[in-house]
């Protein structure tokens, strides 16, 4: 079936990061969603009073929608706690989509926080137990994403030196955004030299651990024209549940991007010829050459060469995680907003020394889980 | 179709009872189609499921080595079982970093901390 959500009908008005990084001790994961809240509405220029729809997910709450509400003294028309990992928000803003375009709510507020630096990563997401994993002791996420590098390396010849290129395509990018936590050059030595945590991935493969919190401000097309900022239209959104356990994974070569990209790509009515910057989760380095492939950039298989040799550094084939990625700007646990905050941004003309130049069509990609869930949102510039 | 009694027993239940007793066992479809991990019914059909023990033999689908601080290099692998379907467990009897994809493996069971006997596989040739 196709969904009915009708295509550049709803646009991202405001967005904006908390503080990022390391946080002061007792700060909480609201006071990140708060703090990114403001932060969006002065962006768009919209108050607190006229939010009418929450979204929120994080791994330090079950009941996320229900303590911003009461943080912030919200009493939205419409709530959503979907929680699928990283690519929840992604999700949200297909449900915003729905919910605006049902006359369900007017403005939309997609919010994530996280202190899992300050309290550690164990305390922020404990891992569930599972009776056909837990007892063999994967290090979890980790080692799930090492065995899908592993078998691509083994099906199409991926090398251990283009999974570093992506790490250090990431820090390249990161360089220019001022709030990136990462400050110094990375090069493919150091990658692959660097401590080993589960082989074939070493530490500089994997995700940073950050504080931080983000937020963006939805509302319908009409409403989003008279707003402080250029809107970014939401031209195209796909989702895709295929696992939740890594040895319930049909293929580790081929995500469930696969499904959720051509999902977007048939509602924006464009391919992935057309876009202009991709923002990938990468919360490992095999992440972005599966995604790349995923999602269409190339062939199932040539993900490895397509960013080798720079092909998604500065001046590449393709700009892609422009922020920095999960791999040098910032990964506070689930990291989906923070594509969709930069994409916008892009889409405005605000990135500074990054800028993608003609930035149109900007494509976020998030990811959930051990490649569990997936969820794609296309974005514009032009709505129609 | 008779429903699968949750009050008496579990499907985990069922499984760890066999592997105690030294068989490693999964589900059948009425298709012929095999089912692991095991469930009260079949995905997507709804169909009821039989046990059957395999033989034990597998080809390692993809592998990782874990190093952790304080703890000594070890194995995570998912193993092809011959009988049609995918778990994880870990390949022992070698050098966790000589576990190879495509390489045959065979089932022993193993006591883990918590005094269970669990799957674990070791290359064909090895086992002890």
């Amino acid at each position: 079936m196709t969904n009915s959500l009708r295509r550049g009908s709803v646009a991202i008005v405001g967005a904006a990061e908390s503080e990022l990084g390391l946080c002061a001790l007792g700060t909480t994961p609201y006071d990140l969603m708060a703090q990114a809240t403001y932060r969006a509405l002065a962006d768009c220029g919209l108050h607190l009073k006229d939010i009418d729809g929450v979204f929120t997910a994080t791994s330090q709450a079950r009941f996320s929608s229900l303590g911003l509400c009461e943080y912030l003294g919200l009493k939205p028309y419409y709530q959503d706690n979907t929680l699928m990992g990283g690519a929840s928000f992604m999700s949200h803003v297909a449900h915003a989509m729905a919910a605006i375009n049902n006359g369900l709510c007017d403005v939309a507020l997609i919010a994530y926080g996280s202190t899992q630096k300050s309290v550690s990563r164990a305390a922020a997401s404990p891992r569930e137990f599972n009776a056909y994993e837990t007892p063999y002791k994967p290090f979890l996420p980790t080692s799930a994403y090492a065995m899908v590098a592993a078998r691509h390396m083994y099906q199409y010849g991926t090398t251990r030196e283009q999974l570093a290129e992506v790490a250090v395509a990431a820090r390249q990018w990161a360089l220019m955004n001022p709030v990136a936590w990462e400050k110094k050059p990375l090069t493919i030595d150091e990658v692959i030299n660097s401590r080993m945590v589960s082989s074939p991935l070493t530490i500089r493969d994997c995700c940073l651990v950050t504080d931080g919190g983000g937020a963006i401000i939805l509302t319908s097309a009409a409403r989003a024209k008279d707003l402080k900022k250029k809107p970014a239209y939401v031209l195209g959104v796909g989702e895709d549940l295929s696992h939740i356990g890594i040895s319930g994974m049909p293929e580790l070569t081929v995500s469930g991007a696969a499904v959720s990209g051509p999902k977007a790509y048939a509602m924006a009515g464009i391919t992935a010829k057309e876009v202009d910057l991709a923002m990938l989760y990468d919360a490992f380095t095999i992440n972005t050459i599966l995604f790349l492939e995923d999602l269409g950039f190339c062939p199932k298989g040539e993900g490895g060469n397509f960013v080798a040799n720079g092909g998604v550094a500065p001046g590449g084939h393709l700009p892609v995680n422009t922020n920095g990625g999960g791999l040098s700007y910032c990964h506070p646990g689930m990291y989906g907003l923070f594509l969709l905050i930069e994409s916008v941004r892009q889409l405005r003309g605000e990135c500074g020394e990054r800028q993608v130049p003609n930035c149109e069509l900007a494509l976020a990609h998030g990811n959930g889980g051990v490649l569990s869930s997936q969820a794609t949102v296309i974005l514009g510039s032009q709505g129609d | 179709m008779s429903e699968f009694d949750l009050a008496k027993t579990s499907p985990n239940g069922i499984y760890m009872d066999y592997c105690q007793k030294d068989q490693l066992a999964f589900q059948r479809a009425p298709s012929g189609k095999a089912v692991f991990y095991p469930r009260i019914v079949e995905p997507k059909t709804g169909e009821e499921l039989r046990w059957e023990l395999s033989q034990g033999l597998g080809t390692v689908y993809s592998t990782t080595v874990i190093y952790l601080r304080d703890e000594k290099p070890y194995n995570v692998a998912l193993i092809d079982i011959d009988e049609g379907y995918r778990m994880m467990s870990r390949v022992e009897g070698i050098d966790p970093e000589h576990v190879r994809i495509g390489m045959r493996v065979q089932v022993q069971m193993a006591t883990f901390d918590d005094g269970k006997k669990y799957p674990i596989f070791f290359p064909v040739n090895e086992v002890v």
